[in-house]
Parts: structure tokens; C-alpha cells; sequence
């Protein structure tokens, strides 16, 4: 095949166009049936509700605050649904969709923004380690994990592959850069997920980078795609294959999945500051659920019946996060001292006595009509 | 089962032990395998142990941390060198916001055995960043144990329960002492030696007790025997977080005066601490304030004004004055 230009600034990687049709590419084949169609369209209406019933738990003064995924569902349920039970995954703070498809309960993360725990789920059990607010620290975590995975000789067909997401933000840092020169210069098996979804809370693409984020891989030694971010089968495609290389020993991939962030950083924030709807309106149209509804009404592959069922398990999903949420109390006050350590700790254990005396002196006051 | 060692072969020959009895343990940091690090402290280890568990890792402090934190996940036991004092703080990321808080932000599930091995303070004669003295940045930090050695006997000793802990361990080591010696009785099982978290009297006396750990223990012992006058009791804290303040205040209340001696910084270094404390626990005791001897509130200066800028005998035998002009 010729070289050209578009080896050069290759297309975006995409399976599926936005108006719903199946297309090839010959680098990523992807055997899917109808049914798992289905199933990732219900992954992604699900997460998609699970979001909005957070940004409106926020807004009633349940959360203290909550990192919408709107716009991004794709891009993590595609290479969320890439990963096998064994592999391990490191998120930032807004894959969502990613921890949905590892099992994790929304309650789990709704805990997180609520302020009842600082993560605490087991990422063992789940395959998915905390979420990780400081940009780019997790990418460090993930290689070394990966550098871990080779020690104990996990390589192989049934090998674990690790995987680390992050932002356009993060591609500033110098732990994900570090981290990209540490997998690239230990084969690592590591695939590094970069959702490209334009903005850093306010800042634009262009002020992170001034090459296409993908290309980066090639100064580190691995090799560095794009792909349509709100194409679910492009980026379950994708992902799968740069997990099967890295785990069958062929070193890192990094994927930059080429999305928008629909909504606001968070619900702190306010975008129209800074950005022109228009702009919004533009990635509407690419609009990561719409387009495998149209794929799955074009193709005949689901009917009315079908989107009602899903949308009524959406209405569950959506109060059960509610229910959830509420019912989660707050800790005891005496939990700030617990697992600082692993070994006991004279210093803490001093100040947890300290306190709990502190606390018992009040007992009682308000029947005595307080002092 | 004696051997005489100096503090550097000390710290090799308890890393070689920790990694025979647990092969999860692992060494990574710049220059440590074939070379065996700059001070040779890892000399041999590559050799023996295969690159896979001695790793030289690419020049960045960050991503040694971030990648042994990742490894500690995986259930490895790194030690991490950090080849100079100053070239610590572009690994401050990973270690304050991540290594310290894991185990606490996964709510026990996490682990995070990580010791991070740090050659410290000055009388080297360096030039600038490698004279440091950053004890009291991890001091307080919480989720993080911060330990000193000043002899060969506890540097053998201690680099192994440092790597045996479940905590994130730093483990401070006295660079211009590396060459001191003395015999290490390498036979006693681990299970008989003090615990690292403990301070120890490395010289009994009745009138002031000298606090120090590190590289000032061989000073406050020099100190205390240049002092004609005065009985002066010697603690080597060995451990800064947590401090064993049982061992000091039982002294201080022996002796009723109290000076801490450090190389690090004065204002808000690990002496303010010890003497807040202390004065809050032993306030009827004291015969005058705690005195602190220390490094002047100033970078590290060119190494031609060390000998002025770090604690020596005769300030440290000064603070003892001063202590005793109440």
C-alpha cells in the first residue's frame, strides 16, 4: 500500500458512522453480534442515566459534587467492555462508564462525591483501582502494576493486560509522560486510554498540545492510534487489540479516543464562560447513544419493544442510584483515625483517645440544659 | 555471629537479607544495579539478584515512586533509592498525595510496603541539592513512617523491618557516616531486635538529655563526652514518625533539660515538635526551656560555609550551655 498523506493524519479510527452504519477497517475487524450490539447500547443508556440521576443529586445537595461523563459513554463502555475479568484498570475520577462495566456499584462512587468515603471499594475485587484526582498520577500506578505483571510471568494469551484512562489535561503532565518513558522502556503491558474530550476544565486542546495527542506515542517508542471516541465499536475494537498486545508481551499502545465532554468539568463549573454552544451543538450530531440506536433501527436489529425495556430498566437504575444515595450515612466522627496505618501508631492512637473523651464530655449536656 | 560493618555495607548486606528471605522484595532506583548506586550501597545486589529485581530505572524521580506504588498494588515489596536528598522533591506528587494516603483512601484494602531509601544531610562537601536535610516535610505527613539510622547495627537491622512493614517506610540514611563501622552481630533472630519505631539511650546520664538522630548522634555522643561538667544523657531517636516520646520523657524527667540537635532547618523542623510535646508532658520537670540546636533558616549553603552552617560539637555543646544558664 502507497504511503500518503493520510498514513500521515490518519481518519479517525470508526466502525460506526453517526447516521448508524456499519463500516470496515481492515485493522481492526470486529466479530459482534446483534445480541452484544444490544448490550452495549443498554450499557450505555444505563451510565448515561446513572450520570444524570448524579448531576440532579448533586443539584438536591446529596453530592457535594459530581464529574459528569455526558458525551464520553462510548469511549468507556467500548474499552471498558474490552477488558477481561483479570486485567486491571486506573481511572481518573469520570470513568463512570468504565467502573459500571467492571461491576462497581453506583452507590460505590456516589460515596466518593458525597463525601463518605475517599474511594474504599476493593480494587482487587473489581479489576479497577480508586479513582485518582491528582492528573496523571494513576498512568505512574498502572506501569508499575503492568511492571509487576511481567515479574510474576502473567504474559501470554492468558495474560493480564493493565490499563490506564486519563484526559487531553493530563497529557501535560510529567508522570504521564514518566510513565509513557517507563512502560515503553520495560515492554510494559499497559495500554494508556486517553479521553480526548477537548477541554480542560477551560482550557482548549490547544493549549495542552500542538501535535495530535496519539502522535506523542511515537517519540516514547510505541505505537499511538485515534479513534472515534463516541464509536463504541471502534473503541471496544481498538482497546481489545491493545490489550492483546500488551498482553501477549508487545509492549504499550496508546489509544487517544477523540470525544467531547458534553457537559460541564463538574458541577462546580460553568462552560458557558468559555465555550460557544454552537460548539455543542456540532458534537450533538455525533452523539455517542444516538448513533448505535440508529445503527440498531437501520439494521432491524431491535425493535420498539426493546428501547421501552431498556428505558424502563434506565427508570430502576435511575432510582435505585437515588435510594442509594440517601441511604448512605455519615461515618463515624472516630473513623478519621482508622487505616492510616497498617501497624499500630502511637501518635494516633494517643489522638484517637484524645478525641473520643473530647466527644464523650458532651454526652449528657443537653439534659443537664447545656453549660 | 559478628561482623564488622560499615553503615553503607550494613544497609547492602540487610537488603540482601530481606531479599533471600522474600522474593517480592525488589530494589529500583537510578544506577542501582550494575553499579550498586552511587554510594555502592546495592553493590552485588544486581548480580546476584537478576535485573528483573534489581531495576535501573529511567532518570525520574516521579515515576520511580509512581511505578513502586503501582508494583506494591501487584503485591511487590520495592525499595526505592532516591540517589540524593534533593533530587526527592520531584517524587513529592506521588509520595505525599498517593503513597501516604493509599492505604487510608481504600479504606485498608491497599498496602503499600514501599521503602523509600534516602541518603541525607550534609559534610560532603557536594555541590548544591545533595546536603539536604528533608526529614521534617514526611514527618509530617501522615500515612508515612520516617526512620534515621546512625550505626551499623541498626542500619542492618532496620532496613529489614523497614522492608517487612505494611507501611510506606523513609528511611533516612546518614551519608557523611556511611564508612563509620562497628561489629554487627548479624546472628539474632529479627524477632529479638528492638523495633524501629523505638528511640534508644546510646549514652546514659543524670544532668541533660541530647536528642538526635541521623548523622548528629556521633556529634551529641562527642558532645556529651567533651562536657567535663555535666552528665549529659544521649537518645538517638531513630524513628521520627511515630517519635517513641515513652523513652524521652522518662529521661527528660531524670535529667529536667532537654536539647534536640538536627542538620535540618530550625523553624518547624522535627526539634519544634519534640519540644512542644515534651513541654506539654513534661512541664513541671523542666529546669529550663528545650533548647534546639540546628541548621540556620537558609538554603543549604556552598559547601566552603558548611563547617559554619551545620551543628557541630561545639554548638551543640553551646545549646547545652544554654540549657543550663536557667
Amino acid at each position: 500500500m502507497p504511503q500518503t498523506a493520510a498514513h500521515e493524519e490518519p481518519e479517525l479510527i470508526q466502525l460506526l458512522t453517526p447516521e448508524g452504519e456499519l463500516t470496515e477497517h481492515p485493522d481492526y475487524p470486529l466479530d459482534i453480534s446483534a445480541e452484544e450490539i444490544r448490550a452495549l447500547y443498554r450499557d450505555l443508556v444505563l451510565v448515561r442515566r446513572i450520570d444524570s440521576e448524579a448531576v440532579s443529586l448533586q443539584r438536591q445537595g446529596e453530592l457535594g459534587l459530581w464529574a459528569s461523563l455526558l458525551g464520553q459513554e462510548a469511549a468507556q463502555i467500548g474499552s471498558g467492555r474490552a477488558l477481561r475479568s483479570e486485567d486491571m484498570a486506573f481511572p481518573s475520577y469520570r470513568e463512570h462508564g468504565v467502573a459500571w462495566c467492571r461491576g462497581i456499584e453506583p452507590k460505590e462512587l456516589l460515596g466518593m462525591f458525597r463525601g463518605v468515603t475517599n474511594g474504599g471499594w476493593d480494587p482487587h475485587e473489581y479489576g479497577l483501582h480508586l479513582y485518582t484526582i491528582v492528573i496523571g498520577s494513576q498512568a505512574l500506578h498502572a506501569t508499575g502494576y503492568a511492571m509487576g505483571v511481567q515479574r510474576d510471568g502473567a504474559v501470554g494469551e492468558d495474560g493480564t493486560a493493565v490499563i490506564s484512562y486519563f484526559g487531553d489535561g493530563a497529557t501535560s503532565q510529567g508522570d504521564t509522560n514518566e510513565a509513557f518513558n517507563f512502560a515503553s522502556v520495560n515492554n510494559a503491558p499497559v495500554v494508556f486510554f486517553c479521553q480526548n474530550n477537548q477541554w480542560a476544565i477551560s482550557e482548549p486542546l490547544e493549549r495542552q498540545a500542538r501535535v495530535p495527542i496519539y502522535k506523542r506515542a511515537a517519540g516514547f517508542g510505541f505505537p499511538g492510534v485515534r479513534v472515534d471516541g463516541n464509536d463504541v465499536l471502534a473503541c471496544l475494537a481498538v482497546t481489545r487489540a491493545a490489550l492483546d498486545n500488551a498482553r501477549t508481551g508487545q509492549g504499550p499502545t496508546l489509544i487517544e479516543a477523540f470525544t467531547y465532554r458534553m457537559g460541564a468539568h463538574t458541577t462546580n463549573d460553568d462552560p458557558t464562560r468559555y465555550r460557544d454552544a454552537a460548539e455543542l451543538d456540532e458534537w450533538k450530531a455525533k452523539d455517542p447513544i444516538m448513533r448505535v440506536r440508529n445503527h440498531l433501527e437501520l439494521y432491524e436489529l431491535a425493535d420498539e419493544a426493546f428501547f421501552a425495556k431498556i428505558d424502563e430498566e434506565a427508570d430502576k437504575v435511575g432510582e435505585m442510584v437515588r435510594t442509594q444515595c440517601r441511604s448512605m450515612a455519615d461515618p463515624e466522627p472516630l473513623e478519621i483515625f482508622d487505616e492510616v496505618y497498617a501497624e499500630p501508631n502511637v501518635h494516633i492512637d494517643r489522638q484517637r483517645s484524645e478525641f473520643a473523651d473530647y466527644l464523650a464530655s458532651f454526652e449528657g449536656a443537653g439534659a443537664e440544659g447545656g453549660r | 555471629m559478628g561482623t564488622n560493618l560499615t553503615i553503607g555495607k550494613a544497609i547492602n548486606a540487610g537488603l540482601r537479607a530481606s531479599m533471600e528471605h522474600d522474593p517480592k522484595v525488589l530494589v529500583m532506583g537510578e544506577d542501582v544495579g550494575r553499579l550498586g548506586g552511587v554510594f555502592r550501597v546495592t553493590d552485588g545486589l544486581h548480580k546476584d539478584f537478576g535485573a528483573d529485581r534489581v531495576i535501573d530505572t529511567p532518570l525520574a524521580e516521579s515515576g520511580i515512586v509512581g511505578t513502586a506504588i503501582g508494583m506494591a498494588m501487584r503485591g511487590y515489596r520495592p525499595v526505592v533509592e532516591i540517589q540524593f536528598d534533593g533530587f526527592f522533591f520531584p517524587a513529592a506528587n506521588q509520595t505525599f498525595t498517593q503513597l501516604a494516603k493509599m492505604r487510608r483512601r481504600s479504606a485498608g484494602k491497599l498496602a503499600m510496603p514501599v521503602v523509600m531509601r534516602i541518603p541525607y544531610g550534609g559534610g560532603i562537601g557536594a555541590v548544591e541539592h545533595h546536603s539536604e536535610s528533608p526529614e521534617a516535610y514526611f514527618q509530617h505527613t501522615a500515612g508515612l513512617r520516617v526512620v534515621s539510622v546512625a550505626n551499623p547495627e541498626d542500619a542492618y537491622w532496620m532496613i529489614q523491618q523497614a522492608v517487612r512493614s505494611d507501611d510506606p517506610v523513609i528511611f533516612l540514611e546518614p551519608k557523611r557516616r556511611y564508612y563509620e563501622k562497628a561489629e554487627v552481630d548479624t546472628g539474632v533472630s529479627i524477632d529479638a531486635v528492638t523495633p524501629m519505631g523505638a528511640a534508644r539511650v546510646a549514652r546514659p546520664g543524670t544532668d541533660c538529655t541530647l536528642l538526635a538522630y541521623g548523622p548528629m548522634v556521633k556529634t551529641a555522643l562527642q558532645a556529651a563526652a567533651a562536657d567535663e561538667e555535666h552528665s549529659i544523657e544521649v537518645i538517638d531517636v531513630r524513628s521520627l514518625a511515630p517519635v517513641d516520646y515513652a523513652t524521652i520523657t522518662e529521661s527528660v524527667k531524670r535529667t529536667g533539660r532537654l536539647v534536640v540537635a538536627h542538620e535540618a532547618t530550625l523553624t518547624g523542623g522535627p526539634g519544634a515538635e519534640i519540644a512542644a510535646r515534651v513541654t506539654e508532658e513534661c512541664f513541671y520537670h523542666l529546669e529550663s526551656p528545650v533548647i534546639r540546636v540546628a541548621a540556620f533558616d537558609t538554603p543549604y549553603p556552598q559547601s566552603r560555609l558548611e563547617e559554619h552552617y551545620l551543628p557541630d560539637l561545639d554548638r551543640v555543646l553551646d545549646g547545652v550551655d544554654r540549657a543550663f544558664a536557667y
